[in-house]
């Protein structure tokens, strides 16, 4: 790629792995990012409208499928402003199991992300790592609730599966373990030189223009946005559990991966006080079949940043309308604006850092170059690996960090 | 089976690559797989490897229903793999469309589009389901 050329990158058109999938349409002048054009709507699948042809009932299996990483999210959001239509009081019991099972969430979701995040620049071992820790939650999961992914523990009401006694000294003993391991990940974030270097000043979103464009969750956090739903407008149990809202002043990649990690810690101290204050009590209470004419507009934070469901009945079984916005489409004009004036090499980790569950590894993208209108075809995996090797290049390897920790014991 | 086939027969099940490639799925599906390439499952160990090119690829893992929009892109990617060349569904939806069955953006399973060598049923499919389909149909090549 020679400086003097100005070309466009068509990212996409689908980035499968999105829950919004988006399109980037790149303007490039060397190395030099000129401008992003994004657009949404690729592998949409209807679920909106789906809801609206399916029942109250039918609906909370579909709306977990809005995402799988993030299913105990839509699916509490969307009960929360039935409930709330339907002027349902639910049991105190139900509402911990659901912050239990909210923050188990949060604690896979930011693993994940961890470990997506170290593949995107190029430490794979971080990815083996968290992957593997992650597991230790999963497992959790699937023994509250019966499933690995998408819990289907809501229902209208309350939820569907007690914790007995066992199982919450499982989740104690699991979260032990984990915390002790996320301190193992803060002591690298803040301590190995090639991730600072890599990470730090890296795809800035200045506290202004967080406001401005709206972030949520972490990437509004880490540019020092003090907004947390849970604290804000608490839903479930967290209006009487106590907990920090992370911030960091980074404004950048690095503060994002800073905040994250120390959610999980967050998320910890949330679950032991869920465990400890557990009240006695029925698990639900009895919903209409019918739900009466009403809207609402529910909120809940997600491991990505809020989330917002809106649901118009109408008296019917069936809701009027659904309307879910979803965390990453309040973030995506975010990354438009800290991607401009950046070097390509540094896009990945830019778009991975607000969370989009990147976890899909093959994309299309093509280069045009605007003055020869000749084409070139780059993939994803290409492109990766070109970013990887530009900073390589700049002095920032992993090679040696991948070797050193593979052999430390875990 | 001639000695040539034997060895090629042999090669290919020592050494699946696969190529994943998500068309339309709610992620869960995609983060077992990624689960299952991971080390409390290890699916490496069967020698099989994430590939990002279709191109290189011996095996077409499709997660999800098809969307309207994937549907030509799934095609075009089934196309650019060299023979011989295998699919495999994971999850209900991409076996049969499964819970967007209906939705009007949704074409189907993937078997409403290219052919399919084995179905991992399961919403979404667990690890330990991924690499027992894998493993089937490995066997399955040996015949
Ligand atoms: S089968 Fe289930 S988990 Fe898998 S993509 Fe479909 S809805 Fe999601």
């Amino acid at each position: 790629m020679h400086d003097s050329h100005k070309f466009k990158i068509p990212m996409g058109p689908q980035h499968p792995a999105l829950k919004e999938p988006e399109s980037f349409s790149i303007a490039l002048k060397g190395e030099k990012i000129l401008g992003v054009e994004i657009r949404l709507g690729y592998n949409h699948r209807g679920i909106e409208k789906a809801c609206e042809e399916r029942s109250y009932i039918q609906d909370i299996y579909l709306i977990e499928r809005v995402c799988g990483i993030c299913s105990h999210s839509h699916s509490t959001c969307f009960i929360q402003a039935v409930e709330e239509i339907a002027c349902l009081q639910i049991p105190e019991r139900a509402k911990y199991i659901r912050t239990l099972i909210g923050e188990l969430e949060r604690i896979h979701s930011h693993l994940l992300w961890l470990g997506v995040a170290g593949h995107e620049i190029g430490f794979d071992t971080l990815l083996m790592y968290t992957w593997r820790d992650r597991e230790v939650v999963m497992d959790l999961l699937a023994e509250l609730t019966g499933n690995r992914v998408n819990y289907a523990i809501n229902t209208i009401g309350g939820v569907r599966r007690d914790v007995s006694e066992q199982q919450a000294l499982d989740v104690l003993k699991a979260v032990d373990i984990l915390e002790e391991r996320t301190k193992y990940y803060i002591g690298i974030a803040t301590t190995e030189t090639s991730i600072i270097k890599r990470l730090l000043g890296v795809g800035v979103l200045s506290h202004e223009d967080a406001l401005r464009l709206d972030a949520v969750g972490p990437t509004a956090r880490a540019s020092g946005v003090t907004r947390d739903v849970r604290r804000d407008d608490p839903y479930a149990a967290y209006g009487s559990l106590s907990f920090d809202v992370i911030t960091d002043n980074h404004n950048d990649v690095y503060g994002r991966t800073l905040v994250r990690v120390k959610e999980l810690l967050e998320s910890f101290k949330i679950i032991r006080q869920v465990i400890k204050d557990m009240p006695a009590g029925p698990l639900s209470v009895k919903a209409p079949r019918k739900i009466p004419a009403g809207e609402a507009l529910s909120r809940y934070e997600a491991p990505r940043g809020e989330d917002m469901h809106y649901i118009k009945s109408n008296g019917t079984e069936k809701p009027e309308r659904v309307k879910v916005r979803a965390p990453t489409l309040a973030n995506v004009q975010a990354v438009k604006h800290m991607l401009k004036d950046r070097y390509l090499a540094d896009m990945p980790i830019v778009i991975a850092a607000i969370d989009p569950c990147f976890s899909c590894t093959d994309r299309l993208i093509s280069v045009d170059y605007l003055d020869t209108n000749r084409k070139q075809i780059i993939k994803w995996q290409d492109l990766h690996a070109y970013s990887i090797a530009w900073h390589r290049r700049h002095g920032i390897d992993f090679t040696k960090l991948n070797k050193e920790t593979r052999g430390a014991g875990f | 089976m001639d000695i040539r086939r034997k060895i090629l027969t042999w090669a290919r099940i020592k050494s699946p690559w696969i190529i994943h490639f998500n068309t339309g799925a709610c992620n869960a599906c995609d983060i077992e797989i990624i689960a299952a390439l991971t080390p409390r499952y290890d699916l490496e160990r069967f020698g099989v490897q994430l590939k990002g090119a279709p191109r290189h690829a011996d095996i077409l893992v499709c997660s999800g229903p098809v969307t309207r929009q994937i549907e030509c892109r799934l095609e075009r990617i089934y196309e650019q793999m060299a023979e011989p060349k295998f699919v495999i569904a994971v999850g209900t939806c991409a076996c049969s469309g499964g819970v967007f069955n209906g939705c009007y953006n949704i074409k189907g399973g993937i078997n409403s589009v290219i052919p399919v060598s084995a179905y991992i049923p399961g919403c979404p499919a667990s690890p330990k389901a991924i690499i027992d389909g894998a493993v089937k149909l490995l066997a399955s090549l040996k015949k």
